[in-house]
């Protein structure tokens, strides 16, 4: 298979960041559940599967922790931090 | 920015067929993320199952096995046999370890064979639309059980780990689940702890894995993992039940 | 040595290096001598907890490179269908020994021809074959064994050694010195591990149906491929026969001591043995019937076989059949009562066509 686009979260000032694979996710909402810093949401965008997608605030404190990258059964969350 | 987390390199680029919030994808994930961390892609050989773990061929860049319903061990004795060096592993499902493959499984445990059955319970025969499976819990409704599962007519849910430590063969067995970070966590352990337990010539060892099926629980994917704490783990406790000394 | 023995042996000698079985009687013998002998000579035997264990570790096995085998007898093969069709899916080698009891069911512990269908019709699902060969004394066992670890590597496909009780169990001369261990393929398909190669994998699921047929076709170009190269069959006083006997295994010794009579009485009757029951030697029976009108099968069995002789004739001729099923072992004055009765009776009536 190719690769697809990801679309990337906005590069953020704080310390950790997540990326969310728009195509791989399929809206479980796990990450959104387990974060404990309420940065990510279910967003009102489709993706081709046709599930709501993820979406990451960065504004909101992300520490990196991991808790999404865990609980994501699709591998869809790359998470960094500086 | 450095990355701290990123998708394992032995995931071949395919999505995963699972349902959202399904534990296979978890533990698909996590089986990569160990072999990867252990430096285990040359020697690992995956045997993968009738049920929803069936495609693992798609997903692992290891060498697969497709097994027979249930055959996995039995076909995961066989590989070893003739190639004790290699770190051999099956994967099954409730139906495929408890039901059907229940001989194979107690069997090759007893044999005291030099690999891994990762096993995931997660109560219900997901790939078929959910029909009762061994692990089902007593009252919990599924597509053959449609007023509950009841212990006269149906029996009572196996405990696997349980059943397994009474054999001598067995040498580490131990119970997990991968409904909330920190069981994630503890779940990559253990199955770090068989591999290399496996590398070290140690014998059979056996990860049970408590998993989330929303689907055919029919329930939200947050709910499917508060119920295996709140209800499932009374009936499967997590822990260690064998580790012989190596 | 005893049929059974002899089979280990020349399973050993083949380069058999994993064995798998289960205990079920006319058979132990075999699993016993693998027991002993495997480790031996640096092999692996394991008694399995079922038959059913014993065809997935050969499946196995057969995955990770190595020549494996299994025996059994009716009640086991059954369960071994499923294996063997999964076997055949994934084009992997295998030998599977059959001495036959009778059946159905749990039936009877003497020798028996019938498990014909089920070895030649191929006994699991879908559209598969598996090689069956049908030896007709110990010293042919062993002349077979190694023929049937080299073909199931040549083609990547289950080979089913068709014996039976009595082979199993008689004690004939047996000669090793001419069997050759057939050499080893190479073998880049197997799992051995992804080290310096790209991960490979072996499974037979198929969603796509178009796919799944073109699967499907791959495999039916194999077997015609055998079915142009592997037929294996023996005639015995053909040439000037006015009525062939079609016989094999156990049932061909039998009708060999009928025949013996018969010719001393002047009664042309000559013998075919498939010694492939399949690939079934169609052609070579097809020719038979230009100069024979009168086709004789006899079968351990109520009647299997004989279908396929009707098959190759497509309605020249004339078929006759005895069979006696259950593990009943008639003899030879037997055959020749009864082959002599249809031989009066194929000469009295004149005015048939002939050939």
């Amino acid at each position: 298979m190719g690769s697809r686009p990801k679309r990337r979260a906005r590069d953020a000032s704080v310390n950790g960041s997540i990326q969310i694979d728009r195509e791989r996710c399929k809206g479980c909402a796990l990450c959104i559940d387990f974060c404990p810093e309420d940065c990510i949401s279910l967003s009102d965008e489709l993706n081709l599967k046709g599930y709501f997608v993820a979406a990451f605030d960065d504004s909101k404190g992300c520490t990196a922790c991991r808790n999404c990258a865990l609980m994501c059964p699709d591998v869809a969350i790359e998470v960094s931090k500086s | 920015m450095k990355t701290v987390y990123a998708r394992p390199k032995l995931l071949k680029e395919a999505d995963f067929h699972y349902c959202p919030g399904c534990g296979h994808g978890i533990i698909t994930r996590l089986l990569m993320e160990v072999i990867e961390e252990m430096d285990l892609q040359g020697e690992a050989i995956c045997v993968a199952p009738a049920g929803c773990g069936m495609l693992l061929y798609n997903y692992f860049e290891i060498d697969v096995l497709e097994s027979a319903h249930g055959r996995g061990a039995a076909v995961a004795t066989g590989i070893k046999r003739v190639r004790p060096q290699n770190l051999v592993f099956s994967y099954q499902g409730d139906g495929d370890l408890a039901a059907i493959g229940t001989a194979e499984g107690f069997h090759a445990a007893n044999r005291g064979e030099n690999i891994t059955v990762i096993f995931v319970n997660n109560g219900v025969y997901g790939m078929t639309g959910g029909q009762m499976a061994p692990t089902t819990l007593l009252d919990q409704v599924t597509t053959t059980t449609p007023t509950g599962r009841d212990a006269g007519l149906a029996g009572h849910p196996v405990r696997i780990c349980e059943v397994f430590a009474q054999l001598d063969g067995t040498s580490y067995l131990e119970r997990v689940a991968v409904n909330k970070p920190a069981a994630v966590v503890k779940a990559k352990k253990a199955i770090k702890k068989a591999f290399q337990r496996q590398v070290d010539g140690a014998g059979f060892s056996l990860v049970e894995i408590l998993s989330p099926c929303p689907v055919n629980w029919k329930m939200g994917t947050l709910e499917a993992c508060t119920w295996i704490d709140e209800v499932m783990v009374k009936q499967f406790p997590l822990g260690v039940f064998k580790e012989a000394p190596c | 040595m005893s049929g059974n023995a002899a089979l280990g042996e020349a399973a050993v000698l083949s380069g058999c290096t994993h064995y798998f079985g289960y205990p079920i009687t006319p058979q132990n013998e075999i699993t016993e001598y693998m027991a002993r002998r495997m480790p031996g000579v640096g092999g692996v035997f394991i008694q399995s907890e079922s038959e059913i264990a014993a065809i997935n570790m050969v499946l196995g096995a057969a995955a990770a490179g190595a020549r494996s085998m299994t025996s059994s007898s009716g009640p086991g093969m059954s369960l071994k269908q499923e294996g063997i069709s999964y076997l055949v899916a994934d084009e992997l080698p295998a030998v599977i020994v059959n001495m036959v009891r009778g059946g159905p069911g749990m039936g009877s512990i003497a020798g028996a021809q019938s498990d014909y269908f089920q070895a030649t019709r191929g006994g699991g699902h879908g559209d598969y074959r598996t090689i069956v060969l049908a030896p007709a004394s110990v010293q042919e066992l062993t002349e077979i064994v190694p023929l049937a670890f080299d073909l199931a590597d040549k083609y990547r496909n289950p080979v089913i050694i068709l014996g039976d009780g009595i082979l199993g169990q008689m004690m004939e001369p047996v000669d090793f010195d001419g069997l050759v261990r057939p050499s080893d393929y190479d073998k880049p398909w197997a799992l051995t591990g992804a080290k310096d190669r790209p991960a490979q994998s072996i499974y037979s699921l198929i969603f796509d149906v178009k796919l799944q047929e073109e699967k499907n076709w791959k495999l039916q170009r194999k077997f015609r491929l055998i079915e142009q190269n592997e037929v294996r069959f023996e005639t015995h006083l053909v040439d000037d026969a006015e009525m062939v006997v079609v016989a094999y295994g156990i049932g061909a010794r039998i009708a060999k001591g009928a025949i013996k009579r018969l010719r001393e009485e002047g009664k042309k009757v000559g013998m075919i043995r498939p010694i492939t029951l399949w690939p079934f030697p169609m052609q070579a029976i097809r020719e038979l019937a230009n100069t024979v009108n009168d086709f004789f099968v006899f079968e351990m069995s109520a009647g299997q076989m004989v279908e396929d002789v009707r098959l190759a004739l497509e309605g020249r001729g004339h078929v006759h059949f005895y069979g006696r099923p259950g593990g009943v072992v008639p003899m030879p004055v037997e055959l020749y009562r009864i082959i002599s009765r249809h031989y009066f009776q194929a000469h009295a009536d004149d005015d048939r066509p002939r050939a």
